[in-house]
């Protein structure tokens, strides 16, 4: 590459290589409840998933890993080692075909074993849809129940990643929840990631997994080390407070509790941040429960606002909530257009964007 | 590790003098406006920036690039000569010469009969014996007989909807005859001669037409999507070619148990063909070694579309070897080639070599009560194939010639045959519909709460509306 295009690259404004590589959000970590197991360890979100698909291996001996690039450890090293323990014939690479990764996958689940699909990108799941859509939700439903596969899961990356633009940073989960008979669960950190990776792999339900891959090494906490599982469609309660609810998911909740945070010192506003986890079914009573207290809904999503997840839950809790409404249910989200590069920081609902919704909220 | 790659000297973009990087270093400066690397020479005044902070990237980014090495003559025969998994060896050519596919020969078509049902090599002839032989004579029958009933209960209004399978009950049944019990089936839609040999009972093709209680399925699909876990077939599903990675899939799994004794075959279309999930189903199989086979009815025909516009190559056959599949053609009008070939198939798919048959066939039905297929084909053509290379017709022959059957048990056991069905019609269409809370019912292994409401809110609905509903024609909910 012309040593002109690298210093290009590098920037040519002060301050640029300094802010180079950081994040829009702060990752706040959790402390996982005792149940999970009293032996933690400090892990990222990768070894984290790594972990889990380990526990996954060693517990059910037809549980096989496969997808593009797995078997040196993968290109974000989430299954490194992985081939080395269980053998090539359980953790292998996939020739470059979405298509055929899903097709396969559901074929392993429907002849009974566990199969993990990777898909490198969540951008690049679409070749897969059809297969998603169209057979592995439809799968238990149309045979009368004779025929299903319930034990694939699939894993893809996903979301912002500061420089992905259009084809690494997309958020594809609205295109699944619109799709009834899959379980699409986004984690925010290496503990849900683990236990909640751990109940798809379980769950007899084809799973969509989405890890946000800017969280693969910039989150890290202190994680249990055992064989525990987070039940899906149960959200979780990540800061609670009394005048707005935000609900959020990945990424996202660490953004929308630092909002949070900047809303309880500037304006003395209370806010509950609650961290969705399973979008699919989702835990709608939760919200619910939050709404009616608070009177306030903002829901905050990097994918496109139009026809976003977001959509789905101001309907329906402007549908069970509404005499409990204060304000209209407000959504922070990416704004209606493919993923920029450059454009990254004006694209995201960052956390001025989501401070400046609550305080629109409380302000109505 | 050889030493770094280091920067001997940079390029003002304006005036293209080059400057020693290490001995220079301030010679050269940012532009801010441009971005450019320039020589003080060249820089606009106060608007620069020095290179010093980039200094160590780019000689970090540069330290990656491996040195130089000249590769040598042999090298780079040793290099250009690994090729495929296979460890082929391509040799080298100094003649410019594509490969003009159209020139080379078809692959040919295994036969085993005549079209009088006359062995042509006897070395050939499995050997059925009367009692087999007499069994697929009467599956294929059954199937032809069943298929006529039903599409004109389709006709009358009396199912949804009906795809027969006429001119194929030969590669139906020939392919099944050659597979264990055990083997798993995933089909496309026209292969109920499959699931007729392996024991699916008459009621239940009728059941799954109708979508009443008794079907298998509840009801949730249209007619002709048959399935059953007990005769290790499928579900069938609309989207053309899903199953065949899906196929492949599971062929992986039984390969993974020990001593495993199972083998998949997937069926599908020359239209199926070319979908893309065909493309990903032979390269998976071929590249994981999968106890596979791809069974492809070339019927000719995807609803309207000939052959001609499908593919450009040597039909299915000819793609195969170029996956890495073990292939054949054969006449899938000539029951014992299907049989023969099938047979063979399955022991190189036990041994974990997939395979890849073609069957050359021809539809003689419609694509199914939808179309009517006098609007692109003569009625001429579909009389040369019906009468002059209809499967059953020389099956039929053979079993004439052997003494094992005649005019006279076959008139009978049309009657019988015609009778059985009809009993079975007659009967699936008195059985009322799944109460209609089914509906929810397989979404998830459970209900899950918001659907149960919305269930409920059916329910609601109907107590006041149900008037307008058909549920005289479900059973009632528990």
């Amino acid at each position: 590459m012309a040593l002109r295009n690298i210093a290009l690259l590098c920037g040519r404004t002060r301050g640029v290589l300094a802010t180079r590589g950081a994040a829009h959000f702060n990752f706040q970590p959790t402390e996982a409840p005792k149940e999970y197991g009293e032996e933690r360890t400090k892990m990222n979100l990768c070894q984290a998933v790594n972990n889990a698909m380990d526990i996954a291996m060693a517990t059910d001996p037809s549980a096989i890993l496969f997808g593009e690039d797995v078997a040196f450890g993968g290109v974000f090293r989430c299954s490194l080692g992985l081939k080395d323990k269980y053998g090539s014939d359980r953790v292998f690479n996939t020739p470059l075909c979405e298509q055929g990764i899903a097709g396969f996958g559901i074929g392993v689940a429907v002849a009974g074993s566990t199969a993990i699909a990777e898909i490198q990108f969540g951008d690049y799941i679409f070749p897969a849809y059809d297969q998603l859509v169209n057979e592995a939700a439809k799968y238990r439903y149309r045979s009368g129940g004779l025929f299903e596969c319930g034990k694939l899961t699939v894993r893809a990356t996903w979301g912002a990643v500061g420089h992905g633009a259009l084809y690494h940073s997309q958020s594809p989960e609205a295109n699944f929840t619109h799709t009834p008979g899959i379980k699409v669960v986004v984690p925010r950190g290496p503990t849900q990631a683990k236990g909640l990776l751990l109940s798809c792999i379980r769950d007899d339900n084809p799973a969509i997994f989405f890890e946000p891959k800017i969280l693969y090494r910039l989150a890290a906490e202190e994680v249990p080390t055992g064989d525990f599982m987070i039940p899906l469609s149960k959200a979780e309660t990540v800061r609670s407070g009394k005048d707005v609810t935000i609900v959020s998911w990945g990424t996202q909740v660490h953004v929308s509790l630092e909002a949070a945070q900047l809303a309880q010192e500037k304006l003395g506003v209370s806010v509950e941040v609650i961290d969705l986890q399973t979008i699919q079914p989702w835990d709608e009573e939760h919200i619910v429960q939050s709404v009616k207290k608070t009177g306030r809904l903002i829901v905050s999503h990097e994918a496109p606002k139009t026809s976003g997840f977001g959509a789905e839950i101001a309907a329906a809790i402007q549908e069970r909530c509404f005499l409990h409404l204060e304000s209209p249910v407000a959504r922070s989200c990416g704004w209606d257009t493919p993923f920029p590069h450059v454009y990254e920081p004006f694209y995201l609902p960052t956390v001025w964007r989501v401070f400046d919704s609550i305080k629109k909220t409380v302000n109505f | 590790m050889s030493a770094p790659f280091s920067i001997q000297c940079f390029t003002c973009a304006k005036c293209k003098r080059l400057f020693n990087a290490s001995a220079e270093q301030n010679a050269m400066v940012i532009n801010n406006s441009t971005g450019a690397v320039v020589c003080q020479g060249c820089a606009e005044p106060g608007n620069t920036s020095s290179l010093a902070p980039y200094l160590q990237l780019i000689q970090e980014a540069t330290m990656a690039i491996p040195k130089h090495v000249p590769v040598k003559p042999r090298d780079l025969e040793a290099q250009a000569s690994q090729t495929t998994r296979q460890n082929q060896q391509a040799a080298f050519t100094e003649k410019l010469e594509f490969i003009d596919s159209s020139k080379s020969p078809a692959i040919p078509i295994y036969r085993v009969t005549d079209g009088l049902g006359k062995f042509i090599d006897p070395a050939q002839d499995p050997g059925f014996g009367k009692e087999k032989s007499i069994r697929i004579y009467e599956a294929m029958t059954q199937l032809n007989i069943m298929d006529r009933i039903l599409y004109d209960a389709q006709r009358q209004g009396r199912i949804a909807f009906y795809m027969t399978n006429s001119g194929e009950e030969g590669n139906h049944v020939g392919s099944a005859a050659a597979l264990e019990a055990q083997d798993l089936i995933y089909g496309q839609y026209r292969e109920v001669g499959v699931l007729m040999w392996r024991g699916f009972p008459l009621e239940q093709f009728m059941h799954q037409c109708y979508g009443n209680s008794k079907d298998l399925g509840k009801g949730k699909q249209m007619p002709i999507h048959y399935g059953s876990q007990e005769h290790n077939f499928v579900m069938i599903s609309s989207p053309l070619s899903t199953q065949m990675p899906q196929a492949v899939g599971s062929a992986y799994a039984f390969k993974r148990q020990p001593n495993n004794s199972r083998v998949v075959c997937v069926y599908f279309g020359d239209g199926g063909a070319s979908e893309g999930d065909a493309h990903a189903a032979f390269n998976f199989a071929a590249t994981l070694d999968c106890p596979i086979i791809f069974f492809c009815r070339n019927n000719g025909y995807a609803i309207s579309t000939p052959t001609t516009e499908q593919y450009g190559g040597d039909g299915i056959a000819g793609q195969g070897p170029g996956y890495g599949l073990h292939t054949i053609r054969v006449d899938g009008n000539d029951l014992f080639a299907v049989y023969n070939a099938t047979r063979h198939a399955r022991k190189l798919a036990l041994s974990n070599k997939p395979v890849l048959i073609e069957a050359m066939t021809y539809r003689l039905g419609h694509h199914s009560t939808s179309d009517d297929s006098t609007t692109y084909r003569s009625v001429d053509e579909v009389q040369k194939w019906g009468s002059g290379d209809h499967p059953i017709e020389r099956f039929k022959a053979y079993l004439m010639a052997k003494g094992w059957w005649t005019e006279q048990r076959e008139r009978e056991w049309a009657l019988q045959v015609r009778e059985r069905v009809l009993t079975a019609f007659a009967a699936s269409e008195k059985i009322q519909r799944a109460p209609y809370h089914e509906m929810f019912e397989g979404v998830y292994d459970k209900l899950p709460a918001p659907l149960r409401r919305q269930r409920q809110e059916l329910d609601d609905h109907l107590a006041e509306f149900g008037t307008h509903y058909p549920l005289d024609r479900h059973l009632k909910k528990n």
